[in-house]
């Protein structure tokens, strides 16, 4: 599903190195490694929102790094749907307009009522079902998190990547919405990337990466 | 619209602060438009009146005050004439002479005491009932009767001059005859009388009847209180009992409207006042307007640049504020590209927003433009009279 080979990437006074990472299809695999040391920055590279001085990055059959710009936010709102830390939903909209937001701004997706039927339904696996004439600011924040896991999926991604998704969550709530994601991901077939730094989940991911493997960080390889 | 939808639910989330800015805006783009129909209706009104308003009479003094005074009923008091003014035309026979005394007034409106050549001479049409006939009578302007809710057979006092009046002068209750129709000029922001009628609430004349107070009429007794309100009633009992002392030619005017038969006898008129010695003066009012319209023009000129400044000032405020809020904004739009939007997205949806705003503003700045030009000769008259 995922395979990385001979990828670098820098900035100043940051470098990431990862020689090979491969994800099969349908696994779920969490990244590890200490603060500072890159794993956000693979999220985005494998999303296409940086792209890598060297090596390949591979999703299916589609080299991403070799896309045009136009062409890799297709891809993106396509193929790939995102859960963050902070949820990223917005305030002004209800929970079912945010999780159909992705069909306003998708490059390549249109909204219509196969869409709409499609958030009901994901909202209604996730429990959320009567709560989507709610605005963000009148849902708990397991609420909040599972509208975010449903936008990431409505647009029936292969990847999901999800970027420290329990970090705000209470010890109870994180076992609840990951095992909710992987759910609802193994539903759809998707394929999980997760940044985390909760050691006590990590028996949950099918494949634990270590970033210690790489050179990654500040510094790393100067 | 997908970038319209999103600008509609964020404006309508953020409700008081997008009301703010579109009412800002509407002002910004409605402010000119208003100023300048405010301008030419003032500057119509003005001219068109003045025009039609061959010569005036009065104190010497301020020309400006006096055609103020005699056309537009403002509150600039010029300092009487005598009937003997108006007389002396009237005796030369070289015109009309129509007195006015407007120094008093009712319930805000100006009460023009006057003869009935005024309403000849102005053109002016009954919507109701018949012009003032009697001692006592009145006839409202269209504006005066619809804002006080009046009409023919319905009573109108005049306001005390003086809280302390030790004189004995006491206001007077007046019959309402009549309303004019409409004629979109100060005429329906004033209340007409006979000028007899003006020199009674003046105290020059009086009836041998008691005084009223308001307590008495509706109680049917007579209290002492601070808040009794006296006033004189002329009664067609008491009607033969009114009277006037003293010679009428001295009896005050405020200004003589004068409609010369011809050029000549205006030319002839305007030649007797022209002495600076005479405390009467002649003023041809389109002269005096058209020097008020220039400078009324000069100042609105300086007035638009100032109102350009204040404009783009407040546009850039305009600006600043939606800057600001999309630099708040940018985890929502860092969101977005992360879904796949691209730049051209995150563009339309702050045009959205913007030509929201402005489209907003536009239609209210309209209803309001509407509105001031629909009515703009009453709030024309209303000024005027200010």
């Amino acid at each position: 599903m995922l395979s990385i080979d001979a990828l670098r990437f820098s900035y100043p006074e940051f470098r990431l190195e990862v020689p090979s990472l491969s994800v099969e299809e349908g696994e779920r695999a969490a990244i590890v490694g200490p603060s500072g040391s890159g794993k956000t920055t693979l999220l985005n590279l494998v999303a296409g929102l940086f792209l890598p001085e060297a090596g390949r990055i591979r999703i299916g059959e589609t080299e991403i790094s070799s896309l045009s710009d136009r062409a890799r936010r297709t891809f993106r709102a396509r193929r790939i749907g995102f859960v963050f830390q902070t949820f990223a939903l917005l305030d002004y909209l209800t929970a079912r307009e945010n999780i159909l937001y992705p069909f306003r701004v998708g490059s390549g997706l249109s909204l219509d009522q196969a869409a709409r039927d499609r958030a009901q339904a994901l909202a209604d696996r996730c429990g959320i079902g009567g709560k989507l004439d709610r605005r963000p600011g009148a849902l708990s924040q397991g609420e909040q998190q599972r509208v975010a896991i449903c936008r990431a999926l409505v647009t029936r991604p292969g990847l999901i990547l999800a970027d420290e998704a329990t970090g705000n969550l209470d010890p109870a709530t994180k076992t609840l919405i990951l095992d909710l994601l992987f759910d609802r991901a193994a539903e759809e077939g998707a394929t999980v990337l997760a940044v985390t730094h909760d050691h006590d989940l990590l028996a949950r991911f099918d494949r634990v990466i270590d970033f210690a493997q790489f050179r990654a960080g500040r510094g790393a390889g100067a | 619209m997908n970038a319209l939808f999103l600008a509609t639910a964020y404006l309508r989330y953020h409700l008081w602060r997008s009301v703010i800015l579109v009412i800002v805006a509407a002002v910004i783009l409605s402010v000119p438009f208003i100023s300048q129909t405010l301008l030419r209706g003032s500057e119509e009104a003005l001219t068109s009146r003045a025009e039609a308003t061959p010569l005036v009479l009065g104190s010497r003094g301020s020309r400006l005050d006096l055609v103020m005074s005699a056309l537009y009923f403002s509150e600039e008091a010029t300092a009487p004439l005598t009937m003997a003014a108006s007389e002396a035309v009237w005796d030369s026979d070289l015109g009309l002479p129509i007195p006015l005394y407007t120094a008093f007034s009712a319930s805000g409106a100006r009460i023009v005491g006057t003869t009935l050549d005024y309403i000849e001479f102005r053109g002016l049409e009954l919507a109701e009932g018949r012009p003032f006939a009697v001692l006592g009578e009145t006839v409202l302007g269209a504006s005066v009767a619809g804002r006080l809710g009046l009409g023919p057979g319905d009573t109108l006092v005049s306001s005390p001059e003086n809280l302390f009046d030790l004189d004995g002068v006491y206001p007077l209750e007046m019959q309402v005859a009549g309303v004019f129709a409409p004629t979109g000029t100060p005429d329906d922001e004033a209340v007409f009388t006979d000028i007899k009628t003006t020199w009674v609430i003046a105290g020059i004349g009086h009836g041998h009847a008691d005084v009223i107070n308001a307590a008495e009429v509706e109680a049917g007794n007579v209290t002492a209180s601070a808040a009794l309100i006296e006033y004189t009633r002329i009664t067609p009992e008491t009607l033969d009992s009114f009277h006037f002392h003293g010679d009428p030619d001295g009896f005050p005017v405020s200004a003589v409207l004068v409609a010369p038969w011809d050029d000549r006898s205006g030319t002839i008129l305007r030649g007797r006042y022209l002495s600076q010695e005479n405390p009467v003066q002649a003023v041809v009012p389109s002269e005096v307007i058209d020097d008020l319209v220039d400078r009324i023009f000069r100042i609105a000129a300086l007035l638009d640049a100032v109102a350009i400044a204040v404009g783009a000032a407040a546009a850039a405020a305009i600006g600043l504020a939606l800057f600001l809020s999309w630099r708040l904004r940018a985890p929502e739009m860092a969101t977005a590209f992360r879904l796949g939007a691209g730049r051209y997205v995150i563009l339309r949806l702050a045009l959205a927003e913007l030509g929201l705003i402005l489209g907003l503003a536009a239609a209210l700045a309209a209803v309001c433009v509407y509105v001031v030009w629909s009515s703009r000769e009453s709030v024309v008259a209303w000024l005027l009279a200010l």
